[in-house]
């Protein structure tokens, strides 16, 4: 049986000296102090990690955003900031002893601009609603995290957020122009905007993907795509995952750059099956969806090639969606795996590496074989194109031992991750989960040049601590352990895939 | 400045562990002047470990040194302060191309020209411009210098998944990967890409790639003035074409050609050129790039703008160039107007106060133009206009941060000291 780590850490008198300090700057709606309404927040979407903060607060203007931050500067209480919660690496794991800064009531859409291509939107907006705001224009925000209803933009600037369609679109950091931060020294700085290419170091970048460590994002001018004039998903049956993986190969060495390619295998189809009836291809070993947008004649020509190189791969049934409709009942299997899986297993780790495509294969056949000699169960779901692999390791939690060998599994494919020269994290971030295997990834020298970039921002230590590089007081913990669905996709406010 | 004898008697005295690993180092010439200053040294490590180890030893000596891919670009950005050494990056060639991944890793000093030849073999490219001809790799990437493709593929940043950077201290440190999705630790290549060397040396970059596309269309159309020519552009925006740049091209004051790059599936791209031909009148269609296309305007010795907009505001500034020239006239513009991002060059003639002055004006005339969204640097200036008191960088937002980090990763100031925006 796994424990779930305690924290060992008690809110000290400098908070509660905060708080009336936080309630001029936030009004006393903005800030929570009561133990049960704290209690909701002391985890994001890995609840494996959980700590109730010591004080929540809850600006409404970055100007207040900058005062709360830079007060937890001058006294030296650490700070964490949050978004919707949707995060899987515990970056918005709370701190006991510092202040939880929420950005959910920052939620307006400043301005839509066609003409320029770009929105302007406060932190707290979800996702999704920016591509509704623009869709009157025929535009849409590409970056399409699988909370995308509910994650918010701050969120996805912490964690440069992808998105099954990041394959042909990038992701978050590829779509912002232009950011107003307020840094861990409680400054308001604006960085880039409606133009493009800003003089100066950049920071934008550097900042996307700093998983709250650098300050937070309280304005942001994101860019936004033309909708394309048509879109194709294709679903391939295959015997089994070589058989599927020869066919991303050989689309992509084609020279088709699909919107998104994500593949399942037989045990996440069954698990697919079993929730949701997603009717896949009976005896299907692996499946495969393709889906391509852009201008009508490309996407048409694109999806015969698609079609022939599945066939020559040994696709035994192909299936083409071009309405809206169709395309869904194609998505349904693959969006609905990770919570799938959470009805034919009593707990289980999901994991998130990646590797260069074309190991795909290798490191497919050495997961099967970590998972015959544990005797652990592992489904793959994974979004192909990229070579992010999310294998999903399955575990009864009543069994003694089933957890400890369930997250060693999940470490040593990460290893394999590494040692095909990928990463231990393609979207879910490194948070909390992950600072520990920092160091297995990247050298000494390497962590040292992030720690100097760090302290640029952040001279005093209290932007999220102990998250994204190793500290001593962390490593040894486990990876994070799920127990069932995310409660987001519990409550049906998000999908998760 | 030091005088060639006393270079020469330099050079016999340069500290020895500044040819560290096998580097090699000879006095610098007036050919190897950066803004101006002469080099005391030219040091031309043989690799990676050796290009670290010499900017430690540099470092140990109290030498400022600047990098120094081709050269080419060589006088952009402010003349540093000090340049004891200048670091030639010529031998740190070398491409590992993974073609099934569609990635490569490739040595700061490998030529744009030569990487291209080796991705072609398997019909796939770096979708970055050759603006500069003869750049390498670390040089397009120091000066974060993208061409018409930044509107499909995004600046030259967008395509960086790795990079290696020696520090100035002699520390070789990495970021990212050889992965196209990786969120792992900050994404330090970021910050290099357009610093101009003033945080560290990138030794080595690794791309994400795409296959080169198997037709390619422009379609040009001119137009009489600036207001037109954004109305094409918006058109073309607005419509289902995707194209892969939207370029614009006015060499005086007279018409502007607005050109349109499709690349794609030989089944799609006639449909798209002609949805595009009919959004214009009198378009030619050409498989063949344009004149110029995607080269900076101006010649040898102009002072070399660029100025950013937001795209719906590219025909103020367009407007607002055609009589910025020291002498009242019109200076010619190019560039992605698009994306929003246009060049423009005071010819060599103007004298150097006239054209401080021409910048500082078309400066304040941009802030009500872009609705103070834009920006105009100074690319290249010869180095009696930096004398006469160019301000190659205006003003930039951010500085405080900015300097935070410099201080941070070069607390020495050892690194291309002056180059960078507010004297970095």
């Amino acid at each position: 049986m796994q424990e779930r780590p305690t924290r060992e850490r008690s809110p000290d008198d400098r908070l509660s000296a905060l708080v009336p300090r936080l309630r001029r700057i936030c009004g006393d709606d903005g800030v929570l102090t009561d133990p049960s309404r704290r209690r909701t927040y002391e985890s994001d979407g890995l609840t494996y990690h959980a700590e109730v903060p010591g004080v929540v607060a809850l600006p409404t203007t970055a100007e207040q955003v900058a005062e709360v931050v830079g007060l937890c500067a001058a006294e030296g209480v650490p700070f964490v900031p949050r978004g919707a919660g949707t995060g899987l690496s515990a970056g918005a794991l709370p701190r006991a002893d510092g202040v939880l800064v929420t950005t959910s009531r920052m939620r307006r859409i400043v301005e839509v601009d066609p003409d320029n291509e770009c929105a302007v939107v406060q932190p707290g907006v979800a996702n999704l609603d920016i591509t509704r705001a623009a869709a009157p224009y025929g535009y849409y925000y590409a970056p399409d995290p699988s909370s995308q209803q509910v994650c918010s933009v701050g969120g996805n600037i912490a964690e440069n957020s992808g998105g099954a369609h990041c394959l042909k679109y990038g992701f978050t950091v590829n779509h912002v122009l232009g950011l107003q931060i307020a840094t861990p020294q409680g400054e308001l700085v604006r960085l880039g905007g409606k133009a493009p290419e800003a003089p100066g170091y950049d920071l934008i970048g550097a900042f996307i993907g700093s998983e709250g460590t650098l300050g937070i994002a309280t304005e942001a001018t994101v860019r936004l795509v033309r909708s394309p004039q048509k879109v194709t998903t294709l679903l391939a049956a295959f015997a089994g995952m070589d058989a599927g993986g020869q066919a991303v190969s050989s689309v992509i060495a084609e020279g088709v750059l699909p919107a998104a390619v994500e593949m399942m295998d037989a045990l996440s189809i069954e698990a697919a099956e079993a929730a949701v009836a997603c009717d896949y291809p009976e005896g299907a070993g692996a499946v495969l969806i393709v889906e391509l947008d852009g201008p009508a004649a490309d996407v048409d020509a694109d999806a015969a090639a698609v079609r022939r190189l599945c066939e020559r791969a040994g696709a035994f049934e192909i299936r083409e969606a071009s309405g809206a409709a169709e395309r869904a009942r194609i998505w349904k299997g693959r969006k609905s795996a990770f919570a799938a899986v959470g009805r034919i297993s009593p707990a289980y780790i999901v994991q998130d590496g990646v590797v260069p495509r074309t190991a795909l294969g290798e490191v497919l056949g050495d997961i099967a074989r970590l998972s015959a000699e544990s005797g652990i169960r592992v489904a793959n779901v994974f979004h192909a194109g990229d070579g992010n692999l999310h294998p999903l390791v399955l575990f009864d939690d009543a069994e003694p031992g089933a957890g400890e060998r369930a997250a060693e599994v999940s470490g040593a494919i990460l290893d394999l991750c590494i040692r095909h020269g990928g990463s231990i994290t393609g979207e879910h971030g490194v948070g909390v989960d992950k600072a520990c295997s920092m160091p297995r990834m990247f050298a000494p020298q390497d962590l040292e040049a992030m720690d100097r970039f760090r302290r640029a921002f952040d001279p005093a230590g209290v932007a999220n601590p102990e998250k994204l590089l190793p500290t001593p007081r962390l490593c040894g913990e486990v990876p994070g352990v799920r127990r069932d669905v995310h409660p987001l996709v519990a409550q049906g406010r998000a999908e998760q895939f | 400045m030091t005088g060639k004898d006393e270079q020469a008697q330099d050079a016999g005295g340069a500290p020895e562990a500044i040819g560290a690993a096998g580097a090699e180092v000879r006095p610098g010439t007036d050919r190897d002047a950066v803004g101006g200053a002469v080099p005391r040294w030219v040091v031309r490590p043989s690799d990676a470990d050796g290009c670290a180890a010499v900017l430690g030893a540099a470092a140990r000596a109290g030498l400022a040194v600047v990098p120094r891919g081709a050269g080419t670009k060589i006088g952009w950005g402010a003349p540093p302060r000090r340049c004891d050494a200048v670091l030639d990056l010529s031998a740190l060639t070398g491409v590992d191309h993974a073609a099934g991944d569609l990635v490569v890793e490739a040595g700061a000093g490998t030529p744009l020209e030569e990487l291209a030849a080796v991705l072609a073999k398997t019909g796939q490219r770096l979708p970055v411009d050759r603006v500069v001809p003869g750049s390498t790799v670390g040089g397009v990437v120091a000066t974060g210098l993208s061409g018409p493709g930044r509107m499909l593929y995004g600046p030259v940043r967008d395509l960086i998944i790795g990079m290696t950077v020696a520090g100035p201290d002699g520390a070789a440190s990495r970021s990212g990967g050889r992965v196209v999705k990786n969120v792992a630790g900050y994404d330090l290549g970021k910050l290099h890409t357009g610093a101009f060397g003033t945080l560290g040396v990138i030794t080595s970059v690794t791309f994400r790639l795409r296959p080169i596309p198997p037709a390619r269309i422009v379609v040009s159309a001119e137009a009489p003035d600036p207001p037109r020519a954004r109305e094409l552009v918006s058109s073309v925006l607005k419509s289902h074409t995707a194209p892969t740049a939207i370029e614009v091209d006015r060499p005086g004051g007279g018409r502007i050609s607005v050109q349109v790059l499709l690349e794609g599936p030989e089944d799609g791209i006639r449909a798209r050129a002609q949805e595009v031909s009919d959004l214009f009148s009198d378009a030619v269609a050409s498989p063949d790039l344009p004149v110029g296309w995607g080269t900076l305007p101006g010649g040898p010795g102009d002072t070399l703008l660029k100025l950013t907009t937001p795209p719906a505001r590219a025909a103020e500034v367009m407007e607002a160039l055609a009589d910025a020239a020291p002498d009242g006239g019109p200076l010619p513009v190019r560039g992605s107007a698009g994306s929003g991002v246009l060049y423009s060059a005071l010819p060599s003639a103007a004298a150097p106060d006239g054209a401080v002055r021409a910048v500082s004006a078309l400066r304040a005339r941009l802030g009500n133009a872009t609705g103070g969204h834009g920006s105009l640097t100074v690319l290249d200036a010869a180095p009696p206009v930096h004398a006469a008191g160019l301000d190659p960088w205006g003003e930039v937002p951010g500085l405080p941060l900015m300097r935070s980090v410099k201080q941070n990763l070069d607390p020495d100031g050892v690194l291309s000291p002056g180059r960078f925006a507010g004297g970095i």
